[in-house]
Formats: C-alpha cells, sequence, structure tokens
C-alpha cells in the first residue's frame, strides 16, 4: 500500500540520489568528504540564521554553504593550517553556533532532530519540485563543467595549461555541493548527506571502468538505496534518512564480496556515457 | 669552429611565448628572477639546472599556470600548449583508462589517439587502467596525450622520468620527429645534465636566474655552467656530442686515430644534409654514457614511430639513428 506521503518520499529521495550520485564521485576523487560535512555542518547555522532573520530556509542554508566555502578557499591560500584542520575548524564551530543560537531564540520550537537526521516523509510537492528543479541545474551545470573537472581532478596544472580554467570550476562545483546540501538537508539531514554523497560513489567504484560510468551507475546505486531504505523505514517502522544510508551501506559491502565481479563490471561499462 | 660563419641556423619561427624579467616570489623568497627567454615555432629550448632552480616554476610561469609575480610573460593569442607535469598523482578511486585520458582535455578520434600512442610504443595499453601503469608507461601515456593534441608548444617537464634507458633515447628521438613534423615549438626540462638533447637548440641554465644560454655545446663551455655543476666529463653530450673526432680551438679537427685535417671529412659519418639515408662506415660514436660507447650502425627502416617489439631493440636503433641525425641540426658547421 503506498500512502501519497511515501509515494512524495519516493519522488524527493529518488530525485535526490540522482543528484548525489554523480556529485558525490567527484568528492570522493577529490578527497573532499570532509569538506562535504563542514558544508553540511554550516547548514545548522544556516537553519538558525533563518529563523532569526525569518529569510528563506533554503536561501539561508545556501548563503551560509556558500559562505563556509569562501572562507575555507581564502584560508587555505593563506597556507597557515592544514585543509584538514581548517575543515574542522569551520566544520564544527559552524554547527555549534547553530546550535547555540538556536537555543537562544527561547521563541522559536523547532525540531532540531528533524534537521540533524531529515524528515523525508513530511515532504510537500513543493519540496519535491526543489529538489528535482534543483537537481536538474545541477546535473546541467554537472554535465557543462564535466570535462574541466575531471581534467583538474587528475591535474589541475594540466587541466590550467591547456586552458581548462580549472580554478572556475573549482569553485561552480563548490557551488553546486552547497546547493545540494541546502536541497537535501530535509530528506536526509545535516548529519547523514555526505554519508549519501559518498556511500554509492564508492559502491559503484568497483564496477566503473570510466568516469563517466561511475557517474551514472552511482546515481542508480543512490536510487536504489532510498528506494530499499524507505521501504524498510516503513516495514520496520525505522526513522527514514538512517534507513536510506544502512541501504547503501549494505550495497557498498556486498560490492566489496567477491562473488559476481565479472558480471558487474560488464554491467558498469556497458551504463556508461554521459551523465 | 662551431656556430661560427657558414651554421645553417634554424629559421626561427614566429614567437610562441616570450619571458621578460620574469620571477616568482613564494614567502619573499625569489623561486626565479629575471628569466627571459622566448620560444619560437620549432624551437627546442632545454632547461638544466640542479635541484631547485626553478625549471618546473619556470615552465609553469611560461604556460600560466603560475602568474609570473614581476616582469612579462607574453603568449601567442590562442596558443594551444600540451604539456606534461613532472609530478601527477591520481587517485585511484577515479577509473581512468589510458583511452580516457588521452581524451583528458580535449576531444580526439581514436585514429590520432592510437597514432600518438604507438609513437610513444604503449599502443597495446590503450584499455589499461592508468593507475595499473608502471612509472614509465604512464610517462610515455601523459606523452601521448600531450602531443596527440597537436599543440604549438610543447611542455615536457622531465618527460622520460621511470623511463628504461633504451626508451628515453627513443622518447628524445620522437621528441626530435615532431618538432620536425609539426613545427611545434618545444620546452623540456630535464635534471639530467647528460640527457639534453643533440637537437636541443637553446640550453638554459637556470639556478634561480639564468646562468647561461646557448647552444648545447655553447653553455657546455660556459664558465657559468662549469662553475655550476663542475666540470662534468665532456659536459653535456649526449646521443651525439661525442664524435670521433674533436674540434680543436684553432678550427682544426682531430680525429679519432690521432690525425689531425683542417675539416671533417664530408664521408666520415657526418653528412650534412637531412635525409635518413645516410651510409655508413662503421666507425665508433662514443656517448657520454659508458656503456653505450659503441652505436651499431646497421640502418634499416628509421620507423621509430611504428609499434614497438621489444623497447630494446627499438631504443638502440633510435639511438644510434639520434646520432646521426645530429649532423642535419646543429654543431658542426664547418668553414
Amino acid at each position: 500500500m503506498l500512502d501519497d506521503f511515501f509515494l512524495r518520499a519516493l519522488l524527493a529521495g529518488t530525485g535526490l540520489a540522482l543528484t548525489t550520485g554523480p556529485l558525490g564521485c567527484f568528492v570522493v576523487w577529490r578527497r573532499m568528504a570532509y569538506f562535504g560535512d563542514t558544508i553540511a555542518h554550516s547548514a545548522l547555522l544556516g537553519v538558525a540564521l533563518s529563523l532569526m532573520l525569518e529569510i528563506n530556509l533554503l536561501v539561508s542554508v545556501f548563503a551560509v554553504a556558500v559562505a563556509v566555502s569562501l572562507l575555507l578557499l581564502l584560508l587555505q591560500k593563506r597556507q597557515a593550517l592544514s585543509a584538514d584542520a581548517l575543515l574542522g575548524i569551520l566544520s564544527h564551530s559552524t554547527l555549534a553556533i547553530g546550535l547555540v543560537m538556536v537555543a537562544f531564540m527561547s521563541w522559536v520550537r523547532i525540531d532540531l532532530i528533524a534537521f540533524l537526521f531529515g524528515d523525508i516523509l513530511a515532504v510537500t510537492p513543493a519540496d519535491i519540485a526543489l529538489i528535482w528543479g534543483g537537481g536538474l541545474v545541477v546535473l546541467a551545470a554537472l554535465v557543462v563543467l564535466w570535462r574541466p573537472l575531471i581534467a583538474s581532478t587528475v591535474s589541475a596544472d594540466i587541466a590550467e595549461a591547456e586552458g581548462l580554467k580549472p580554478e572556475r570550476a573549482r569553485l561552480l562545483f563548490m557551488l553546486l555541493m552547497a546547493l545540494v546540501i541546502a536541497i537535501a538537508m530535509k530528506i536526509v539531514g545535516i548529519m547523514l548527506i555526505t554519508a549519501l554523497l559518498i556511500i554509492p560513489a564508492a559502491t559503484a567504484r568497483r564496477f566503473s571502468s570510466a568516469p563517466e560510468g561511475m557517474a551514472v551507475l552511482s546515481s542508480l546505486i543512490g536510487v536504489i538505496a532510498v528506494v530499499g531504505g524507505l521501504f524498510g523505514s516503513l516495514t520496520y517502522d525505522t526513522p527514514s534518512g538512517p534507513s536510506i544510508v544502512v541501504a547503501a551501506l549494505i550495497l557498498f559491502i556486498f560490492s566489496l564480496l567477491p562473488f559476481g565481479r565479472k558480471n558487474l563490471s560488464e554491467q558498469g561499462t556497458t551504463s556508461g556515457g554521459r551523465s | 669552429m662551431l656556430m661560427q660563419t657558414a651554421a645553417p641556423e634554424r629559421q626561427k619561427g614566429d614567437e610562441l611565448v616570450t619571458l621578460a624579467g620574469a620571477g616568482i616570489q613564494r614567502s619573499s623568497r625569489w623561486l626565479v628572477r629575471g628569466v627571459d627567454f622566448s620560444i619560437h615555432r620549432g624551437e627546442i629550448v632545454t632547461l638544466i639546472g640542479p635541484n631547485g632552480a626553478g625549471k618546473s616554476t619556470t615552465a609553469k610561469m611560461a604556460i600560466g599556470v603560475l602568474r609570473a609575480d614581476e616582469g612579462k610573460v607574453v603568449r601567442k593569442a590562442g596558443l594551444k600548449i600540451g604539456y606534461v607535469p613532472q609530478k601527477l598523482a591520481i587517485d585511484w578511486t577515479m577509473p581512468l583508462s589510458v583511452r580516457r585520458l588521452m581524451r583528458l582535455t580535449g576531444k580526439l578520434d581514436d585514429a590520432s589517439l592510437m597514432a600518438a600512442l604507438s609513437d610513444v610504443g604503449i599502443p597495446h595499453l590503450v584499455d589499461a587502467e592508468v593507475r595499473h601503469l608502471s612509472g614509465g608507461e604512464f610517462q610515455r601515456a601523459l606523452l601521448a596525450r600531450a602531443i596527440a593534441r597537436n599543440p604549438d608548444l610543447l611542455v615536457l617537464d622531465e618527460p622520460v622520468q621511470g623511463v628504461d634507458f633504451a626508451g628515453e633515447s627513443a622518447l628524445y628521438e620522437l621528441i626530435r620527429t615532431i618538432r620536425n613534423k609539426t613545427g611545434c615549438g618545444i620546452l623540456l626540462i630535464s635534471h639530467d645534465l647528460h640527457m639534453v638533447m643533440a637537437d636541443t637548440d637553446t640550453v638554459i641554465c637556470l639556478n634561480g636566474h639564468v646562468c647561461c644560454r646557448g647552444t648545447p655545446e655553447a653553455v657546455s663551455r660556459s664558465d657559468d655552467y662549469r662553475r655550476l655543476f663542475g666540470n662534468v666529463g665532456a659536459g653535456l653530450a649526449v646521443y651525439s656530442h661525442r664524435h670521433d673526432h674533436t674540434h680543436l680551438p684553432d678550427g682544426r679537427v682531430q680525429h679519432k686515430d690521432g690525425s689531425v685535417t683542417d675539416h671533417c671529412h664530408p664521408d666520415d659519418g657526418h653528412h650534412h644534409n637531412d635525409g635518413h639515408d645516410h651510409h655508413h662506415h662503421g666507425h665508433d660514436h662514443a656517448h657520454s654514457h659508458g656503456e653505450e660507447t659503441t652505436a651499431v650502425h646497421s640502418h634499416e627502416g628509421h620507423d621509430t614511430a611504428g609499434p614497438h617489439q621489444g623497447d630494446d631493440e627499438h631504443g638502440k636503433n633510435s639511438h644510434h639513428h639520434a646520432a646521426h641525425d645530429h649532423a642535419d641540426g646543429k654543431g658542426h658547421s664547418h668553414a
């Protein structure tokens, strides 16, 4: 039996998974997992600001994410601290500031758990439109930026020398990350967004022989994880966000098992082509 | 004696890149400073220098990867660059075949792709995963990628690192062939002073600044060079410059057997014309590498661009090939 709310959750979840697949591949390739985490954590500061200034939640979260990305770029240029340490500072301080601000605003009652772990079962038709609309924008941007992004992931110097402007691609990629995280917050929550970026991509790695194939495959694996997780959540009455992540993890563990290697890798190549 | 009167100076093409007083500063230390040179179409410029001399920095500055903190770098509008960086670490999580690597920065049809891989001797690795390549194979793949772009300017930062000895000479030969065929400019970096190609038009010796420059012969004889590197054997002679005869300071030529003549004999193995149909008399070309003192003269096809069957054989072939072709390049011109 598929209720309306469940159907909406499925639509929202699959739309998100399709977007996070290719983006997550770049997160894995460029070793930006911690960056994704930092942006996600900063979303809570965005939530707090949105409540305090009474501005749109999505706009606020996106703005904070962009600000944190730019701040990170700026601090990295000074090279005083490693990127790792800078991320740790930004990640937890933005989360902490957000929590403190929320605590100060005694007049608002918010469901922190919903922000931290998502509430996919409460998505509205407007949310779905946002997810699919935003997702299409992100995917279209990735298609346009594909060559510069891949080239600069392999070697920023080659990309720069051969006229692909890797700095611009990197900046735009950060903006796309910020956008996806702002969109995804409601579905899987701040704490789990990175999982949806990384786990499907990591799962797709073994079955892929080209970056393009890996991007498409990780989208598909993400969709399977969302569908599986949501049905599991419905069946066992577990929270939806964590259930999706658990489903993704199960797929990842399957990908580590040594059986069926040949078949699956063929599947990986045939699903190649552009994302 | 060298490069004096009848020197067939290579016709200089238009300038591809010009550096004028260019320098790069990092945390109040100048990595390189006051670098002046230009690369013309059809010219091979080689940067040499000790570690930390700023060779890679200079190359990156020339192609716009680094912005000059002082001075000027002017690149020809629409300059197409093919770049082989010194270091490249690809995260193994990205599945990347050689075929895909070849198309990293631009479209490329299959025929050109295979042709470039054949040129560098790894056509059989086209579908191999990049992370499974050996150091030398990866270096070849990178070189193939750069040349397949058909660039105006090829910038090669230690392109033969990790390549076996025989392969090294084959690749240097290939670089030369590319220059002759396409007329592109080439900026080559070598930390190995002995590996400077015979066909280099200009050697620029760097050590934080330009110490000296000129033809390979001129640089190896210069005082600056000797101060910097010591008098390393015969200087920068590779693949050719140690011949069976020596040019004496007074312009005469001393032959291997000790005889002295006014000129090289026209038929003593140094033909001063282009083309590959040399007829060789058995005589020794002493190379700066001890184990390679003798080049066997058996000219079959000069098809170094053909697919490799056994690096060794290929390498030797082109090795002595390079030695001969020296004659049509520079170096030996006799009044």
